[in-house]
């Protein structure tokens, strides 16, 4: 049985965070109530016309130099003709031979330390459609009588994000998703929640036999939300390609749908005839014909990007290469891990308490949960740990503390009576009292079983309300089993 | 010469309904118009570009400062059959793309 | 009899800061005209006395103050009906928008009524400004004032008509390949196409957006001039709207055409006899006017009609796409799927040239064929330009007829739509190139037609144009009174 090699090229739909929309002056993501950010303009009214936001421009090049394209000296907007409701126009106003930047690559980490090399093969600009509810019981399009429409995102600058088919696997995959990103985030140019749809990736899948060039017939999927879905159905189409391959059947180029429920791509009903979008330049939008010296302006001005990021945290600060990467996978992590080292808290550590436990934190609070915790707690907290002054578990509770209250760790210490009890007096008497409480483990200890002393450890620092400190507690508990 | 058109698949591509009768005098009319305008292939050569803007010009941008929308009740106004907010048709079954 | 309507803005404004009359009594008179003979016009599709009659009254309010006033300030208006307004319906033409009102204005009527403009009502006109003759409206043709049983000329048919007939003082037509300057030849009124972008866009229901202007009627070259002052200048809502100085149009009208070097465009056979003569006839006056006239060839005129038959109906073939039956405008019954509905909605909505151009678009634009086509018709765009470069080398202004033949009969050239197409030859180029020009009336033919005769100028050329129409229209001095007004 012949070997097969997966080819993937992946298509990013970039919903940028902008004031306003691309071709007017409406409100992006502001209205909480359907069609109430919009004009004539986004409702595809007759006579209206599209003047391109500036900032939506500015981004698309930074992104573009981000990704080490090309910036065309010369970009023209065309005109997608095809007809859906959800399309106020029912033309898209996106790029087509001319687009704002070309030819670029990114630089994805794969497991094992190993960097791969994605080629970018255009980034252009466009504008989002409307949102359409499909209105049966189920939800679901197919038997749905009726579809309502809200254009509040209609005309959303949108970046599309072209790769060359370069990935290979799903993983692959997923790793350049979580790259581009990382360097999105950076850029401060868009949300990008894929759950939330401000970053959408449609997916084009084929195999050919393992060694040979020739690209086979690509299917199209479309419809993941997640990283992990998106990996889910790559696994599932390589899948069914390959059986289909094997028991000699042609793969049919289509558009699949993923269905997450399911576990399966499905194929779409869609007529294949009616994609002739006639494209042709946009008439009522002069080019862009970006000034070469405003270009390199944007070039000096990019900010780190999460690749080089990552390497100086390894380089400078020691971190494991796995902390680096949650830490510069995540914006918020990787500001407050930024302004920590302003403080000159020990970055090892630092890391260490940003990427678990107030990770941790942040996940069961949820997006819109409250995180108060700053840059000030966790280098208080690393020093105080670091000191004794407050044990781990203490320190564990004071960032929970913070988090919510947002109190300055040496007040939560000294309010929950956080400070690691080191008098051997003090201990002493707990110590004794949970030797007698416990007086078989103390014989198993006597009779060679070491290891039991954590456990008695554990019983000393709940006896003590997790103020002592756990070293002077095992101290202690030696001498007298010991004596 | 005159020019062969599959009215049926433009009409669809535009999305009009025709009659009989308008699809008969469509096909005899437009290969006519068809076989004047293709005249525009006698005379431009390789070496001439094409002018898609009538007066050159480039960069024409907006700041991205927010404009007031309309209200909610001029948007649905002229709203051929809405609910909830919210524009409604008949059901969808082509998906777009 | 002469009444308020039946003068200039120019003469209309001056009485009116003499408070010789008020804006009240010229609204009324151009209201009593519009009753009187529009039902036999037709180029009225909407009427707005109520709004006239308000904005009036607030006007002489205002004016009794002495405050400075605006040249166009209390002259009644009125607007071709494919230019929006808020809260007033506008159908351009077709049964697709019967009951569209907008959530807006478009940027001419925002800058005119900011002026004090009194608007009258919206005009008929060729469904979405496709046509020649206004027999392509929704509502039924417009009749020319001047023969009843003659087409108006179109698309901008009810605007020219309207102005003809006095029903306003001076209207705002659109002009993507001829729209303006054919109509108001045939009508015998003075119709501007400007620079293109030199008046906003925005608000103008999109026909072929590389091509359309906002373009005027009046009864004189310096109304033009004067209506062009308040409408130039740039549009932040339009992209293509160009940032030249706003000026006042009217200084230097008077300037005469001694040296101006004129260029006659040669015209072949398919000229009415008379038509070539009155324009041969007004070139000599120009002579004697001291004009440097000599004679001018623009190689690809014939080739630029087979450009515009499809660039135009490719770009309106996108622009048209948002009729759908689902944001605004009319929705067909008995749709099973959106599609479905959408293809019903539009098959009904859309009249007969509607369908034609927008198939003739799609098939223009659609795969294996856009090169052949849409893309060669662009190339032949850049050898008109460069046409026009070549002239203004050697000329300021160029001469032609505005159209090859005066009004014709309702009915006789609607089974043709080639015929039809060939009214365009001399007003196209000009939107092709984005030059400016104007038709004014030259003369008369046998059966008392009024003759229009074109004169172009560079990019943004304007007062060299206002220049030469006004020193010919002066030197001319045509009585423009149609015989309907005679028992009015
Ligand atoms: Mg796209
Ligand atoms: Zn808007």
């Amino acid at each position: 049985m012949a070997e097969w090699e997966t080819v993937i090229g992946l298509e990013c739909h970039v919903e940028l965070s902008t004031q306003t929309k691309m071709f007017c002056g409406c409100r992006v993501g502001f209205g909480a109530q359907p069609n109430t950010d919009v004009c004539p303009v986004c409702l595809g009214h007759p006579g209206s016309l599209p003047v391109p936001n500036a900032e939506a421009i500015r981004r698309i090049v930074t992104i573009g130099l981000a990704l080490d394209c090309t910036i065309a000296p010369h970009s023209l907007f065309h005109r997608k003709n095809y007809f859906y409701p959800d399309m106020p126009k029912n033309f898209q106003i996106s790029q087509f031979d001319l687009p704002i930047c070309l030819g670029g690559h990114l630089d994805v980490e794969l497991p094992g330390g190993v960097t791969k090399r994605v080629g970018i093969t255009r980034v252009h600009m466009e504008e989002d459609t409307g949102k359409t509810t499909h209105g049966s019981a189920s939800g679901r399009i197919h038997d749905a009588d009726s579809a309502l429409i809200d254009y509040n995102r209609a005309g959303t600058p949108l970046v599309e994000c072209v790769s060359e088919p370069d990935i290979r696997s799903p993983e692959e995959a997923g790793a350049y998703i979580r790259e581009l990103r990382a360097t999105l985030e950076a850029l401060d140019v868009s949300d990008v929640r894929m759950e939330e749809g401000s970053l959408r990736c449609d997916a084009n899948v084929s195999l050919r036999p393992a060694g040979t060039e020739p690209l086979g017939t690509k299917v199209e999927i479309k419809n993941m939300n997640s990283i992990r879905s998106l990996e889910r159905a790559l696994t599932y189409e390589m899948a069914r390609q390959q059986k289909a391959l094997e028991n000699g059947e042609a793969i049919v180029q289509e558009t699949r749908h993923w269905d997450e429920d399911a576990g399966a791509t499905k194929s779409m009903r869609s007529k294949e005839e009616a994609f002739d979008y006639r494209y042709f330049p946009e008439p009522d939008i002069p080019p862009l014909d970006p000034d070469p010296a405003w270009v390199e302006d944007l070039r000096a001005a990019l900010p780190e990007l999460p690749r080089a990021r990552r390497e100086r945290y390894v380089r400078m600060f020691d971190l494991k290469p796995v902390v680096a990467d949650v830490l510069v996978g995540d914006r918020v992590s990787s500001a407050l891990f930024e302004e920590t080292l302003a403080l000159e808290a020990d970055p090892r550590l630092a890391a260490n308490w940003i990427t678990q436990d107030l990770a941790g934190l942040r996940n069961k609070a949820g997006a819109e949960g409250p995180n108060l915790v700053t840059a000030r707690h966790i280098a208080d907290l690393v020093a105080l740990v670091a000191a004794d002054t407050i044990s781990g578990q203490g320190a564990k509770q004071a960032l929970e503390d913070a988090f919510v209250t947002g109190d300055a760790i040496a007040g939560i210490v000294e309010r929950r009576g956080l400070t690691q009890v080191s008098d051997a007096g003090a201990l002493g008497a707990i110590v004794d009292r949970v030797l007698s409480e416990n007086s078989e483990v103390a014989e198993q200890f006597r009779g060679g079983k070491q290891e039991v002393i954590g456990f008695l450890v554990g019983q000393v620092m709940k006896g003590s309300g997790g103020s002592a400190n756990p070293k002077l507690a095992q101290e202690l508990l030696r001498e007298r089993l010991n004596g | 010469m005159p020019v062969e058109i599959d009215i049926d698949h433009v009409a669809k591509l535009a999305r009009l309904q025709l009659t009989v009768e308008e699809q008969a005098s469509l096909r005899t009319q437009l290969s006519l118009i068809l076989e004047h305008a293709a005249k525009v292939g006698e005379v431009a050569a390789q070496d001439v570009p094409p002018t898609a803007y009538a007066i050159p010009r480039s960069n024409v941008l907006r700041p991205d400062v927010p404009e007031p929308s309309i209200p909610h009740e001029a948007a649905m106004q002229n709203a051929p059959e809405a609910d909830q907010g919210r524009f409604k048709v008949v059901r969808i079954v082509e998906t777009g793309s | 009899m002469t009444e308020l309507c039946d003068l200039t803005g120019a003469e209309l404004a001056a009485k009116l800061r003499a408070g010789e009359i008020t804006a009240v009594e010229l609204a009324e008179s151009s209201l009593r005209r519009l009753d009187a003979v529009d039902e036999r016009l037709n180029a009225f599709l909407t009427r707005t006395p109520q709004v006239a009659l308000e904005r009036a009254a607030e006007l002489d309010a205002y004016l009794s103050t002495g405050a400075p006033q605006s040249a166009v300030a209390g002259i009644p208006l009125a607007l071709k009906d494919v230019l929006t307004t808020n809260g007033i319906r506008t159908t351009a033409g077709s049964k697709m928008l019967e009951t569209y009102v907008p959530p807006y204005d478009c940027t001419a009527w925002t800058r005119l009524s900011g002026a004090g403009s009194v608007l009258i009502g919206k005009t008929n006109c060729d469904e979405f400004a496709m046509g020649s003759s206004n027999e392509n409206s929704a509502y039924g043709p417009v009749h020319n004032p001047w023969d009843l049983n003659a087409v108006p000329g179109g698309s901008s048919g009810g605007s020219a008509a309207a102005v003809a007939a006095g029903e306003v003082v001076w209207s705002l037509g659109t002009d993507t390949g001829g729209s303006v300057r054919q109509p108001a030849a045939l009508c015998g009124v003075v119709g501007l196409k400007p620079t293109y972008g030199l008046i906003s866009r925005y608000g103008l229901i999109a026909f072929a957006s590389s091509l359309d202007t906002v373009g005027t009627f009046t009864r004189s070259t310096r109304d033009a001039a004067t209506l062009l002052s308040v409408l130039a200048g740039q549009d932040h809502r339009d992209a293509t709207s160009l940032d030249t100085p706003v000026r006042d149009y009217t200084e230097g009208i008077d300037a005469g055409v001694a040296g101006m070097r004129v260029g006659v465009v040669g015209f072949g056979e398919g000229v009415q006899p008379d038509v070539a003569a009155s324009v041969r006839a007004a070139v000599e006056r120009l002579a004697a006017l001291g004009a440097d006239v000599g004679e001018v060839t623009l190689l690809h005129t014939d080739y630029g009609l087979s450009a515009y038959y499809l660039i135009a109906p490719s770009e309106a073939s996108s622009n048209l796409a948002r009729y759908d039956g689902v944001r605004f405008g009319y929705r067909a019954e008995g749709g099973t799927d959106v599609e479905d509905m959408m293809s019903r909605t539009r098959g009904a909505g859309f009249g007969p040239e509607v369908k034609r151009r927008i198939m003739l678009g799609t098939y223009s634009l659609s795969a294996g064929y856009y090169d052949a086509y849409y893309g060669q018709a662009q190339k032949v765009r850049t050898l008109i330009i460069r046409d026009y470069e070549t002239a203004f080398a050697g000329y300021d202004v160029l001469v032609s007829p505005t159209s090859p033949t005066t009004a014709f009969k309702i009915g006789e050239r609607s089974g043709d739509p080639m015929a039809m197409y060939l009214s365009d030859v001399f007003t196209i180029p000009a939107n092709l190139a984005g030059v400016p020009a104007i038709s004014i009336p030259s003369g008369f033919d046998s059966a008392g037609l009024p003759i229009g005769l074109q004169f172009t100028a560079p990019v943004l050329g304007e007062s060299t144009l206002f220049r030469a129409a006004h020193a010919l229209e002066t030197d001319l001095g045509l009585d423009l009174r149609p015989p309907l007004l005679a028992g009015v």
